[in-house]
């Protein structure tokens, strides 16, 4: 990684431009690097022309599912009669917990202004006078930086009745949430901030006709909304330069895992793991990448054969996968995939909220394999077994929890059935918890039960 | 206005309006827009598998048993959908398990998931034998489960209430109980708990199941995770012998289901019947029949020997007696009957002949409680309607705007106040209550309080009425939209003028007025003429023509019956007490619950003759000469009159040999006294009744003046405002503690500032005192007028009428516990 020939270009950060800077959370240094200019512009303009401004950007949802949001901004009811008069809302889904994810916390931390900016631009254009924050509750540093920037933009007018002279009014509240995963499901996260058990509602009504309290509602991940300020500073030919044709602009990365320098990366949409590995310094210790998720664990999980797989909404469901939260978590040839399921599957059996029966009991079911297994009391059935229970769940469950139970699952055994088979076969007398490989280093030394 | 073409080549014509056309298993059909789809395959006979889908909840999609695929213009949707979710769409395109692989694989999955952590305790299980698990996992599971695991248990039973008990490992958590607690009931005192596996159902701590309705969780739970403490363990689902009744406790007139085994009533579900009670009852309803089996039941009658002592007698010998001792009576200074408000139509009807024919008198009166001659008045201006021209259960529910007048429907017809708060919910119906304070069935109304001092409602509404302030206005308004009804208490008699002021606000706003009596047979016995002014049909004695209606029909001499119409219950314990009755016949009467208890004791202790039709041993039976056994419900038929006017006829569910109706009882002491009432049966009763019909006459609605309002005269005084609860002492709540305890906690209520005027502390004893005795509880405060205490009528420790000998609206002293101690 040292020749700067093959250094990969990094474009001019966009999202996180402002994270190197010193006391990069400030209002002041906000200010100072061009913050709140989109604002000014955006109050200028009619919030209709905003929409449409973000329609034409092809903004799609950072959370992982990749709506579009210019669309769905424009999916509320708007005027003064019918479902158009109920009071709006823009709720910002900072729940941040899919495993392997860490973009919208380091963004909250670095640059809290940035979300706010976007509140503020995209209530107007919604018309909303109410924007809740809703951050996962263990993440208790991101809060204070987020209540705190809020209390700076209260103070300088950027917030509360006429902001900015605008004749606009608008209030954010940050709300801690109580460590549910769940609660990441827009609907989830509706109930939990109106002070229910978080867990996903029936869809219809959507949250843009019924919403928060039954209102109509607009719920965007922070790295969504912090992207607006930039397309309504750059315009959306700007954010078009980057990424694809249907899945446009700057991405964060999460990038995880047995890499040299695990961070954030962020890079235009559409960059490859071999891209990004080069990024992070490349794999660490020079062990051979095994198997790595190109956005959380509920997505799909990608090989080696997948280095050059473009990593936009496009690219890994063409290669059988999702783009999901865009967290790549990089494991080498040291991890046991029957193991790294295991952990996997207790998180979702550990956070399936319990609504519906396939979640609930199926992740229950299949941890119990997978710790069976893993503890060298497989039998030749299992993977079967496995893989039908999955079957059971996909597409079976409430929300896309259940869903994203089964993909490390059925993903591993796609790719690794021999190494479950033989798991099974090798019935370890003695149970080891962490189920390492022996590899044989990059430079031919031999590595045994290092931990990562 | 459409033109419906006929197409070519026969195609079938459009939907009807408001109507998709879609296809279920090959099979077209049209369905209503907004059905969901399992009702779809319901009305084809397609049974999808389900457990938390409910007809009568909202839907949850949370069991995902129901899947199906479906096909929308000509796209098959990527994933199964749940049918009880999913409504129906023109050109959609269904295959159900029956005809989808995909939908039936589907199924079966969920079904080995959902039995995973179910316990294999089929044969111990009370649901066994009609268990939608048990039977679906037969009809859509596979044989045998491939899960070799440990299975997730918790400690069982738990307890959630005194009466309903929580097995959680049994849980599909499909919700049903929760979300029939939240949306029906509005108790939500049970919720769900935990996530996960761990998911459970739970309530919090220290506060119990406490709701009226929570036996119906019992009945809709799919599988055997509630249980009653009152059934559980007692049977199997297949030793039971079902029958359809009708329940015996409020005048809602519940369709019910009686289970019984071997002679005995095991258990009582709620019917289904959609005009009535959809498919719920009430706690009262459903666990209140241990009375049946009660050690103090007679069931050979009874006759006084020469040394005072009641002994067993032979029916011949009883009704010999007793016959005699009537004649006597009746050629001395007369008989005076009591019917009571428990009785069947015919009963009633046998009541108010017998006192006719055999007593010749028209002294009988089946008001068992405060009355007055205003009510009666009022009471024939709402006599012989039906569902169909007066206020039904429909009715109430399509009402835009409710006034309820002298009356806690929760406490008095729980499933009225279950359709109002269904209206409420769904329509945003506007409820008024005129009472005292926001009872907890107001609050789960939404009702506006119309705020009274006991006593004075007649006053409040008047001054409404005459819509002089926004308050006013709005009700006046309300009331005055089409559909809007009155719905008034018998609590009601206890104020003069509110029945004169409720005609007077129903002249103005149009709005219908209905009565809701708080006990099953009222409305029947009004009708029968168990009353002192009306004959059967609503005939008023007063009128010539009335009278020989009835004589001719009865075949009496013309000109036999009395001219003038008898004394009310009042008036004949009191003519008892003074020696100027000679006789009382008493149905089934609690002298506890008449105006007067100790006047009333006094009565029965005095007359010279006294004859009792009764199920239990009761202060009547103990004063009386002769008691005569009769038949409880359910060892006979008949019918009750809901408040509706609907007639709710019942049968047989225990064997009736050896036990009488009233109205047989009645038959014979009547011919031992050389009359025929032609009441053997309840049959031949009802047909009478049927072909004597109607008056045809109208009758004018009362015009008495409120009286004036109760001022509490001197310091520590205060106005009593009290009404009963659902569950309470009342005689047929007996030998059911599991049921007791789930009882309101019987509390004196009063606002803050007279609670502070008067030095009580909530949570501290209060004591509420006349010159006859004192009642001490618990203080609670509530939003009651200034100068105002609630006390429950007939709970545990307060006996209002029997202890205090007043009751609503009268003066009454309070003070901490202890300060009135010397009261008697």
């Amino acid at each position: 990684m040292s020749a700067p020939d093959t250094t990969p270009d990094t474009l001019t950060p966009v999202l996180t431009r402002r994270w190197s800077e010193e006391r990069s959370w400030t209002l002041e240094t906000y200010e100072r690097t061009g913050g709140y200019r989109a604002l000014r512009t955006a109050l200028a303009a009619h919030p209709d022309q905003l929409i449409t401004l973000v329609k034409d950007s092809g903004l799609r949802g950072r959370g992982g599912a990749g709506f579009p949001t210019g669309m769905k901004w424009s999916f509320m009811p708007q005027g003064a009669e019918g479902p158009g008069a109920k009071p709006k809302y823009l709720v910002v889904n900072a729940d941040e917990g899919e495993p392997g994810t860490c973009k919208d916390i380091p963004t909250m931390m670095a640059d809290p202004h940035s979300l706010i900016e976007g509140c503020i631009i995209t209530s107007y254009a919604i018309r909303a006078n109410f924007c809740a924050i809703y951050v996962r509750g263990e993440a208790l540093h991101p809060i204070r930086r987020v209540r705190a920037a809020v209390a700076e933009a209260y103070a300088q007018g950027y917030l509360g009745k006429d902001v900015l002279g605008s004749g606009f009014d608008l209030d954010i509240v940050v709300h801690a949430g109580a460590g549910a995963y769940i609660c990441g499901e827009e609907t989830a996260l509706l109930d939990s901030l109106e002070g229910r058990r978080g867990q996903p509602r029936l869809k219809p009504p959507f949250p843009a006709t019924a919403g928060l309290y039954a209102s109509p509602t607009v719920v965007n991940n922070v790295e969504t909304i912090a992207s607006v300020p930039f397309i309504v500073a750059g315009g959306s030919d700007w954010f078009r330069t980057m990424g694809s044709e249907k899945s446009p602009g700057p991405k964060i990365y999460s990038v995880s895992g047995h890499v040299e320098r695990p961070g954030q990366y962020e890079a235009p949409m559409g960059t490859t793991l071999r891209t990004l590995l080069e990024l992070a310094g490349g794999m660490k210790d020079g062990i051979p990448l095994k198997f790595w998720t190109p956005g959380g664990s509920s997505t799909p999980m990608f090989t080696a054969e997948h280095l050059d797989v473009p990593l936009d909404f496009e690219g890994a469901a063409g290669a059988g996968s999702m783009l999901g939260t865009t967290a790549v978590q990089v494991f080498n040839e040291t991890v046991s995939v029957p193991w790294a399921v295991m952990k996997w599957t207790e998180f979702y059996k550990h956070e399936s909220c319990g609504k519906c029966t396939p979640c609930r009991e199926g992740t229950y079911w299949l941890v119990q394999i997978l710790e069976r297994m893993v503890h060298g009391e497989g039998t030749p059935e299992d993977v079967e077994t496995m893989l039908d229970v999955c079957d059971n769940i996909l597409g079976r469950s409430f929300c896309a929890l259940g869903d994203g139970a089964t993909s490390p699952i059925t993903s591993a055994i796609k790719y690794f059935r021999q190494e479950f088979l033989d798991l099974i076969a090798e019935q370890p007398a003695v149970a080891r918890p962490e189920q390492l490989a022996d590899v044989e280093r990059a430079d031919g030394t031999e590595l045994s039960g290092v931990s990562a | 206005m459409t033109v419906e073409a006929t197409k070519p080549g026969g195609a079938r014509a459009e939907p009807p309006e408001g109507h998709v056309r879609l296809t279920i298993d090959g099979i077209e059909v049209d369905a209503p827009k907004g059905e969901i789809l399992i009702r779809t395959c319901e009305r084809l006979g397609i049974i999808v598998p389900r457990f938390c889908d409910h007809p009568l909840l909202d839907p949850a999609g949370a069991c995902r048993q129901c899947l199906v695929e479906v096909e929308m213009g000509g796209r098959p949707m990527p994933k199964p959908q749940a049918s009880c979710t999913m409504t129906v769409a023109d050109g959609m395109v269904v295959k159900t398990q029956h005809t989808s692989p995909v939908a039936d694989k589907a199924q079966q999955g969920v079904m080995e998931l959902l039995l995973i952590n179910h316990p294999l305790d089929c044969p111990i299980c009370d649901k066994g034998g009609e268990c939608p698990l048990q039977n679906q996992a037969m009809s859509s599971g596979r044989t045998d489960s491939r899960f070799v695991e440990t299975k997730r248990t918790f400690p069982k039973p738990l307890p959630i209430s005194s009466q309903v008990l929580l097995d959680r490992e049994r849980c599909v958590l499909c919700q049903r109980c929760t979300r029939f607690s939240e949306q029906i009931a509005g108790d939500p005192f049970i919720d769900l708990l935990e996530r996960g596996a761990n998911q459970q159902i739970g309530t919090a701590e220290d506060k119990p199941f406490q709701s009226y309705f929570s036996g119906n969780t019992i009945q809709i739970c799919p599988v055997g995770a509630l249980t009653s403490a009152a059934y559980r363990f007692r049977s199997r689902p297949f030793d039971l012998r079902s029958t359809p009744s009708v329940c015996e406790h409020c005048s809602s007139g519940c369709a019910q289901r009686n289970d019984s085994r071997r002679g005995t009533v095991m258990r009582r579900l709620a019917g289904n019947d959609p005009e009535v009670n959809e498919e719920w009852n009430c706690d009262k309803g459903r666990f209140a029949f241990r009375y049946l089996q009660s050690k103090e039941r007679i069931t050979r009658p009874l006759v006084r020997d020469a040394s005072g002592q009641l002994v067993e007698a032979s029916w011949t010998e009883a009704l010999r007696i007793a016959a005699q001792g009537l004649l006597a009576a009746r050629a001395q200074r007369g008989i005076g009957v009591l019917a009571g408000g428990r009785l069947t139509v015919e009963d009633a009807y046998a009541y108010a002949k017998f006192a006719r024919v055999a007593a010749g008198t028209h002294d009988v009166d089946f008001r068992a409680r405060p009355h007055s001659a205003e009510e009666l008045e009022f009471l024939a201006t709402t006599l012989g309607t039906t569902p169909e021209t007066g206020v039904s259960f429909a009715a109430v529910e399509a009402a835009p705007s409710v006034l309820t007048v002298g009356l806690d429907l929760e406490e008095e017809a729980g499933i009225v106040f279950l359709r109002i708060r269904k209206a409420v919910r769904k329509r945003g119906q506007k409820v008024f209550e005129l009472g005292q304070w926001t009872t907890a069935g107001a609050r789960k109304t939404k009702a506006t309080l119309v705020r009274s001092v006991p006593g004075a409602e007649a006053a409040v509404l008047r001054e409404l009425a005459a819509a002089t302030d926004d308050a006013g206005k709005q009700l006046v308004d309300a009331l005055s939209a089409p559909g809007a009804v009155i719905l008034v208490g018998d609590r009601a008699a206890e104020v003069p003028g509110l029945h004169s002021a409720v005609a007077a606000l129903a002249t103005r706003t149009g709005a219908k007025v209905a009565w809701i009596p708080r006990r099953a047979g009222d409305r029947g016995a009004l009708e029968a003429g168990a009353v002192p002014t009306l004959l059967p049909g609503g005939r008023p004695v007063g009128e010539a023509a009335a009278r020989a209606e009835v004589e001719r029909a009865w075949g009496l001499p013309a000109g036999s019956l009395p001219a003038t119409p008898g004394r009310s219950t009042d008036e004949i314990v009191a003519a008892a007490a003074a020696g100027e009755l000679s006789a009382l016949v008493v149905g089934g009467v609690d002298p506890h619950d008449l105006a007067d208890p100790a006047v009333a004791l006094v009565a029965l202790e005095k007359v010279g003759f006294l004859v009792s039709l009764e199920l239990h041993a009761s202060a009547v039976t103990e004063r009386a000469d002769v008691v005569l056994p009769v038949a409880p419900d359910a060892q006979r038929e008949g019918s009750y009159l809901n408040w509706e006017g609907r007639r709710r006829p019942f049968g047989v569910t225990l064997d009736a040999s050896g036990v009488l109706p009233d109205c047989r009882v009645l038959d014979t002491l009547a011919v031992e006294m050389d009359e025929d009432l032609f009441t053997q049966t309840p049959a031949a009763a009802a047909g009478e009744l049927e072909r004597l019909g109607r008056y045809t006459g109208s009758a004018a609605a009362p015009t008495a003046e409120p009286g004036p309002t109760p001022r509490p005269a001197q310091v520590g005084q205060a106005v009593l405002a009290t009404w009963r609860q659902l569950v309470d002492q009342g005689s047929l709540l007996v030998d059911e503690p599991a049921l007791a305890g789930t009882a309101r906690p019987p509390r004196v209520r009063t606002n803050a500032a007279t609670a502070e005027r008067l030095g009580l502390v909530e949570g501290e004893a209060a004591s509420v005192a006349t010159d006859r005795g004192a009642i001490t509880l618990q203080v609670e405060l509530a939003d009651l007028p200034d100068g105002v205490v609630w006390l429950p009528a007939n709970s545990p420790g307060s006996a209002v009428r029997s202890t205090l000998g007043v009751g609503h609206g009268a003066l009454v002293r309070v003070a901490p516990a202890g300060v009135l101690g010397g009261a008697r």
